[in-house]
């Protein structure tokens, strides 16, 4: 088991954590929030697929690297300290993972080189108004019309949904997939203003059903690879936000003294360190577990969030209340990780329900 | 679960069958087991049986793995020690005793100790022939431990000590110290100590066990009246006594960090699991989610270990940063200490005494506030990790620019 990034992954995340500081500083992530369009940075999309890395765990054939969990890894660990606004978990995680676990060559052909080209996005729809993963297979009902499906009904929680070209739809018939323009979209207000979600209504919308002996197999799969794939994310964000609290920390003066130097807040500080290397490990294993003991996996992926989703809140609120009066500005970033990080913490299920699948994996 | 925690390699798994079959033949029964130094002072019979193990740990050589050849060591990495951690970990081994002798006295004076010294105490300490303890802490000087008061005056060839020394774990069987000393009371605080060996058998010194709050008395106070010890006694030089002590400081949290905990710790996860399922109360939804997030716990600091060690084999010193091992590690006691509570219910607060279950639990349970206070306090670890990981401004200090003889430190008045 390999805990540590080696060269060639330490440069990737150099070259990403270049991009994004060129292309992608806070200001830029304001304008796009603020924007009522799509809130996505579409250039900085291409950029990304420029360099390479939204095809990560793409073939080779069609027009991915082929590399692996960690080095995606490294590249949202990157994209979540930035709070980048492309559709990378999306597209690049979450709809990517669907059609290879999938394993439909057609599918794969018709969808994976365009992500990984960046010249397209896909959204995954599997989660019902209620929002539990998976139960979206109980909301979107797919009939047959003669030789082609229709779907109705709701699925909601569809990240980046209403920019998506293609929408991967867990059905009570499987999984379909669906032209993006061709569903109904109702965006959602969402706690973080940089994730945009949106609902999708499906009135007899057609869609091609994707051949799928266990779609719950698929369904189950593409949780683990999130699982992980998100708590990089939220690693990205605890290292920002603990670096950003010791910077403040460091320079702001009160009672004569910078604040770092009295231990109320030294030793917060020093708990978040704490609690960020103890979690950048249980991300590194997870992701290496990802690429080389699968069979690990199911306990790899909830220990992950099960450590990850809350600490990066703690992390954030913590961080946010060592700011002090600042940290509770608009103008200030500390509220973009606070809201973040809870989005995170729940976005994949509760922590109850990750604590769950841990003690499953761990026959309790 | 722990499978691909371990370190691998070609390197290093010849040396693996090596103690695993060692072990296996050698390693001592449950009747044959030696409380640990945290436990209560081992009788005549366990000390002898403790030495016996060691010399023949020794002869296998598997002692001082780490330790240069030419004092008895073998001359190995982090790797192989990490490998014999692991390989232990299944057994009870009797070397509790030997904790502070190999894990700081002995690492210390493989830093600093002249060649003499080496040659002297190095090789009988590998064979389990002379024990040592470390005399830092006083009643006046617990965390800031460079306040202390114990002096050292020279008189020709030797200096004379006075002074009085707590939390000192086996000092009643031991044949040497690490003291730390007062040489120089006009100067600051830090400049002024000097680390010495001293014979716990010269005239003078007296032992007085310290019986804790689990009511075992694995620590003493020592007290020197008047001890004379020889001026090559020095480790390291007269008044740079602190830079030693940090040096050996360094070596207990690693020492403590890589100390595999004792097989049958009815606090961990696996044994709470056991115990739950024992009162069926493992299907109990908020019993599980305690377990998970107290196997999260153990989990997480597992790989932070890990990972600390991958680095440090790759080059990277892993510095102050061991104290986050030591922080999470209390941490982790004190969240079993409630997960113990909410499974073994009642039965943790009475029980038959046939039951050494029930005793078993209550000294974990007792024991468990010495994790977060021994070897550095918690605020001392955060403070550490502080300053010298994040590199936080300091605390500004009452006492840095002061000569000792005029700060108010443990009895002396200012």
């Amino acid at each position: 088991m390999r805990l540590l990034l080696d060269e060639e992954q330490t440069r990737l995340a150099e070259s990403v954590r270049a991009l994004l500081a060129d292309h992608c500083p806070p200001q830029r992530v304001r304008e796009v929030m603020a924007d009522d369009g799509p809130g996505i940075d579409r250039r900085l999309w291409t950029r990304l697929a420029e360099l390479g890395v939204t095809g990560l765990l793409t073939p080779d054939r069609l027009g991915g690297s082929e590399a692996g969990h960690v080095e995606r890894c490294v590249v949202l660990a990157e994209l979540g300290a930035a709070l980048a606004p492309v559709p990378y978990l999306s597209s690049a995680v979450l709809a990517t993972d669907v059609v290879l676990a999938l394993g439909d060559d057609t599918l794969a052909e018709e969808l994976l080189p365009g992500i990984a080209a960046g010249r397209q996005t896909a959204a995954v729809a599997v989660a019902d108004p209620g929002g539990r993963w998976g139960s979206a297979a109980e909301s979107v009902r797919a009939t047959r019309d003669g030789d082609h499906w229709r779907l109705v009904g709701e699925a909601a929680f569809v990240v980046d949904g209403g920019t998506a070209d293609h929408v991967l739809v867990h059905t009570d018939h499987g999984w379909f997939v669906v032209d993006g323009g061709a569903v109904s979209w109702r965006p959602s207000r969402t706690l973080d203003p940089t994730r945009r979600m949106a609902r999708a209504e499906f009135a007899g919308t057609s869609a091609r059903q994707v051949p799928c002996d266990d779609p719950a197999a698929v369904l189950e799969a593409v949780w683990q690879r999130a699982a992980v794939a998100l708590a990089a994310e939220q690693l990205g964000g605890m290292r920002r936000v603990l670096d950003d609290t010791v910077d403040h920390a460091t320079v702001r003066v009160q009672f004569g003294r910078p604040i770092g130097s009295q231990q109320a807040v030294k030793h917060a500080c020093a708990d978040l360190y704490a609690s960020c290397e103890q979690a950048e490990a249980v991300l590194w294993h997870a992701a290496w577990t990802a690429d080389h003991d699968p069979a690990a996996l199911p306990e790899a992926a909830a220990l992950a969030q099960v450590v990850l989703g809350p600490a990066a809140f703690d992390t954030a609120a913590s961080g946010l209340q060592l700011h002090g009066g600042i940290g509770y500005t608009w103008e200030h970033d500390a509220h973009l990780y606070y809201k973040r990080a809870k989005t995170s913490e729940l976005l994949l299920g509760t922590p109850a329900e990750h604590r769950a699948r841990l003690a499953d994996a761990l026959s309790l | 679960m722990t499978r691909e925690l371990r370190a691998t390699g070609p390197r290093t798994d010849g040396f693996r069958r090596r103690v695993r079959d060692w072990l296996a033949e050698h390693a001592p029964s449950g009747d044959d087991r030696v409380p640990e130094a945290s436990e209560s002072a081992p009788t005549e019979e366990q000390l002898a049986a403790a030495r016996r193990f060691q010399a023949a740990l020794y002869d296998a050589g598997l002692a001082g793995i780490t330790w240069p050849v030419e004092y008895g060591g073998q001359g190995l990495s982090a790797a192989e020690q990490q490998v014999f951690h692991e390989e232990a970990a299944g057994y009870d081994l009797p070397t509790g005793v030997f904790l502070i002798s190999m894990g700081m006295c002995g690492p210390t004076l493989v830093d600093l100790g002249t060649h003499e010294q080496k040659t002297r105490y190095l090789p009988p300490l590998l064979r389990g022939e002379e024990i040592w303890c470390q005399l830092f802490s006083e009643p006046g000087a617990g965390s800031d431990v460079a306040s202390l008061q114990t002096r050292a005056v020279r008189d020709g060839d030797s200096w004379v000590v006075n002074g009085q020394k707590v939390w000192t774990s086996g000092a009643q069987y031991a044949d040497f110290g690490a003291l730390l000393a007062r040489t120089d009371p006009d100067v600051v605080k830090h400049r002024g100590l000097t680390m010495f060996v001293v014979d716990m058998r010269a005239p003078g010194v007296t032992v007085r066990p310290l019986q804790d709050m689990t009511g075992a008395a694995p620590f003493n106070e020592v007290y020197f009246d008047d001890v004379r010890i020889p001026a090559d006694a020095v480790i390291g030089e007269v008044d740079a006594g602190w830079s030693a002590a940090v040096t050996m400081l360094g070596h207990e949290r690693v020492s403590i960090g890589g100390a595999v905990r004792r097989r049958y710790d009815p606090m961990t996860f696996a044994n709470l699991r056991e115990a739950a399922r024992a009162r069926g109360v493992a299907d109990d939804p908020v019993v599980r989610a305690e377990l998970a997030e107290l196997y999260a716990a153990e989990r997480k600091l597992a790989l932070f270990n890990s990972r600390l060690r991958q680095q440090s084999d790759a080059g990277i010193a892993p510095g102050a940063r061991g104290s986050v091992a030591k922080l999470a590690g209390a941490q982790l006691l004190w969240q079993a200490v409630r997960v113990a509570g909410l499974v073994v219910g009642p039965r943790a607060i009475a029980w038959d005494p046939t039951d050494a279950s029930g005793d078993e639990l209550a000294l974990a349970i007792n024991a468990t506030p010495a994790s977060s206070i021994a070897g550095g306090t918690n605020q001392i670890q955060r403070g550490i990790l502080g300053d010298r990981v994040l590199g936080l401004p300091k605390e500004p200090r009452v006492d840095r620019d002061v000569p000792f003889r005029e700060l108010r430190v443990g009895t002396q008045a200012r």
